[in-house]
Parts: C-alpha cells; sequence; structure tokens
C-alpha cells in the first residue's frame, strides 16, 4: 500500500520537475523562465521527498522516524531558500537594467505585421 | 552588531520584559530539539557535547531569533504560523497547476503578459515584511522583485489577473501572524 502511494507521490514529483524544465525552455524572457524555475521545483521537490520520508517509515523504527524527520527539514529549508534565491535573480537582474518582454514590444510580431 | 543589538533591545520591548533571559531559553531548547535530531545518538557523550554547543550558540544568537521577551506575543507568533502553513501549502499547489497549465498550454505565448505591478503594504517589521515577501513569490504566478522597510512592494506577475488578489488576504493573515 506505502508503495503505492510512494510511486504516485515520486511519478507527480517528476512530472513537475518537467514541467518545469519545459517551462524554462518555452517561457520567452528571463523573467518569466524564473516563474517556472522558482514554483514547479519546490513543489517537486516537496512531492518526491514526501515519497522518500513515506517510504523511509515503512517499517517504523527510531533511525527511520529520524530519517524521515531530516527529508521533512530539507523540505522546509527548501521552501524558505527557494523564493529568496528567485528574488535575488530577478532582482540581479532589475539592477542590470534587463527589460521586460510584454505584449506590445514584442519584436516577432512586429515583424509579422507589414 | 552585538552592541547595536543590545542597545535596542530595551527600548523596543519597553521595560515589559519579565524574563529577560528567556530568550535564550527558548534559542536554546530549540538547538537541542535540532541536535537530538541531526545526530541520533543519546549516549552521554554526544547529549553533553550537544548541550556545550548549544549553550555557546545560544549565548551568541539568542536575541537574534526571538527579539521579543514576551510569552505571550511568541506563544501567538508560533501558534498563528502553525495554522499559516497549511494554508499557505494550499496556495502553492494552486499557484503550481496554474504555472503547469501555462507551460503546457499550446497557445502560451497569448495567455501570459507579464507586468510589473506596484502595492503599497502597511506592514513594518522585518519579519512581517520577509514573511509576505517569501509568500507572494511561492503562490500564483507572481515574483517579488523589490521591498523596502517602508512596505513597498514591487511584484512581477506572469499574466494580467495573476496579481488581482494581491496584497488582499494574504496581507491580512500575515499581519495577523505578526500582531501588527
Amino acid at each position: 500500500m506505502i508503495d503505492i502511494i510512494t510511486s504516485i507521490l515520486l511519478f507527480l514529483g517528476l512530472f513537475f520537475f518537467l514541467g518545469g524544465s519545459i517551462g524554462i525552455i518555452r517561457f520567452p524572457d528571463f523573467y518569466s523562465r524564473l516563474h517556472p524555475a522558482g514554483k514547479l521545483d519546490s513543489m517537486g521537490v516537496l512531492l518526491s521527498l514526501c515519497a522518500l520520508a513515506l517510504y523511509t517509515v515503512k517499517s517504523l523504527t527510531m533511525g527511520n522516524f529520524l530519517t524521515a524527520a531530516k527529508i521533512i527539514f530539507i523540505v522546509s529549508f527548501v521552501f524558505i531558500t527557494s523564493p529568496t534565491a528567485t528574488h535575488a535573480i530577478i532582482d540581479a537582474g532589475m539592477r542590470a537594467g534587463l527589460k521586460h518582454w510584454n505584449k506590445n514590444n514584442n519584436q516577432d510580431k512586429k515583424e509579422e505585421k507589414p | 552588531m552585538t552592541e547595536k543589538t543590545k542597545k535596542a533591545s530595551p527600548a523596543r520591548s519597553n521595560g515589559l520584559q519579565k524574563w529577560p533571559r528567556l530568550s535564550y531559553l527558548i534559542t536554546f531548547v530549540i538547538m537541542c530539539g535540532v541536535w537530538v535530531l541531526l545526530s541520533g545518538r543519546f549516549d552521554a557523550f554526544h547529549l553533553g557535547f550537544g548541550i556545550i554547543s548549544c549553550m555557546t550558540a545560544s549565548y551568541f544568537t539568542g536575541k537574534l531569533l526571538i527579539p521579543s521577551t514576551r510569552l505571550s506575543s511568541i506563544v501567538h507568533t508560533w501558534f498563528n504560523f502553525i495554522i499559516y502553513i497549511p494554508w499557505l501549502l494550499y496556495q502553492v499547489l494552486v499557484a503550481n497547476l496554474h504555472m503547469m497549465y501555462l507551460v503546457f498550454h499550446p497557445r502560451m505565448m497569448d495567455l501570459i503578459d507579464p507586468r510589473i505591478i506596484t502595492i503599497k503594504s502597511r506592514m513594518r517589521s522585518d519579519m512581517a515584511l520577509v514573511t509576505f515577501a517569501n509568500s507572494i513569490t511561492l503562490t500564483p504566478g507572481t515574483i517579488t522583485v523589490f521591498a523596502n522597510e517602508l512596505g513597498d512592494i514591487s511584484v512581477h506577475v506572469i499574466d494580467a489577473h495573476s496579481g488581482d488578489a494581491l496584497p488582499g488576504e494574504m496581507e491580512e493573515r500575515i499581519a495577523g501572524l505578526f500582531g501588527e
């Protein structure tokens, strides 16, 4: 039973990681690429590490419980650091003066018009 | 740094502090918990080293982790924070499903409309603003670009209606959390 739940959670986590990777490729500019990179990765980490923690406590001993608690610790640290790192990157882009992409000054559409 | 915190603390707590050592004690207890969790050994040798190093570390960092020394406000903040976490996780789930929808949509370029909006928060304390900025980054289609201590926050939103909910409910919850 726990094996099935673990597999489902792992596959969902990998699906979120896949979405994050595809999003980084598909989105148009620096700032919007950070949206999938920052969010989908933290969700993937949450799901896959929860699966690992659940698999660890399948046979409940003290050592296994401590290992699962450490894994949950890792999740909470990722949830603090991931938005902070995303903010640091986007702030660096702003300070360097990079303009963000929007629909009105889209280069491709201007070329298509005439 | 330490001189500054020592000077600032009596003014901040306004003479209301009953037990000045309480923040050191709470830091010590939390550190001991983390030590036991990470070492996983319960013999006298490891526990003794843990207690010595926790006392040293809490002596240096006690005022940093918990600046307030009033027991009621500490309990209030931590209790509300535990209530806040499930709501935040639900918001993160909604954010991720929305982002997955955008990533796998064939006409993704028509759906997104990135822009930068500025909001004004009425919160002033460091921890409240940091929590607010990180929560904005975790929730639907928004990333915090800039924040200062006056409560001005710039947010990069991925499509037109992602920023409608800001500041809204999240600010209410965080303001209640830190008692502002």
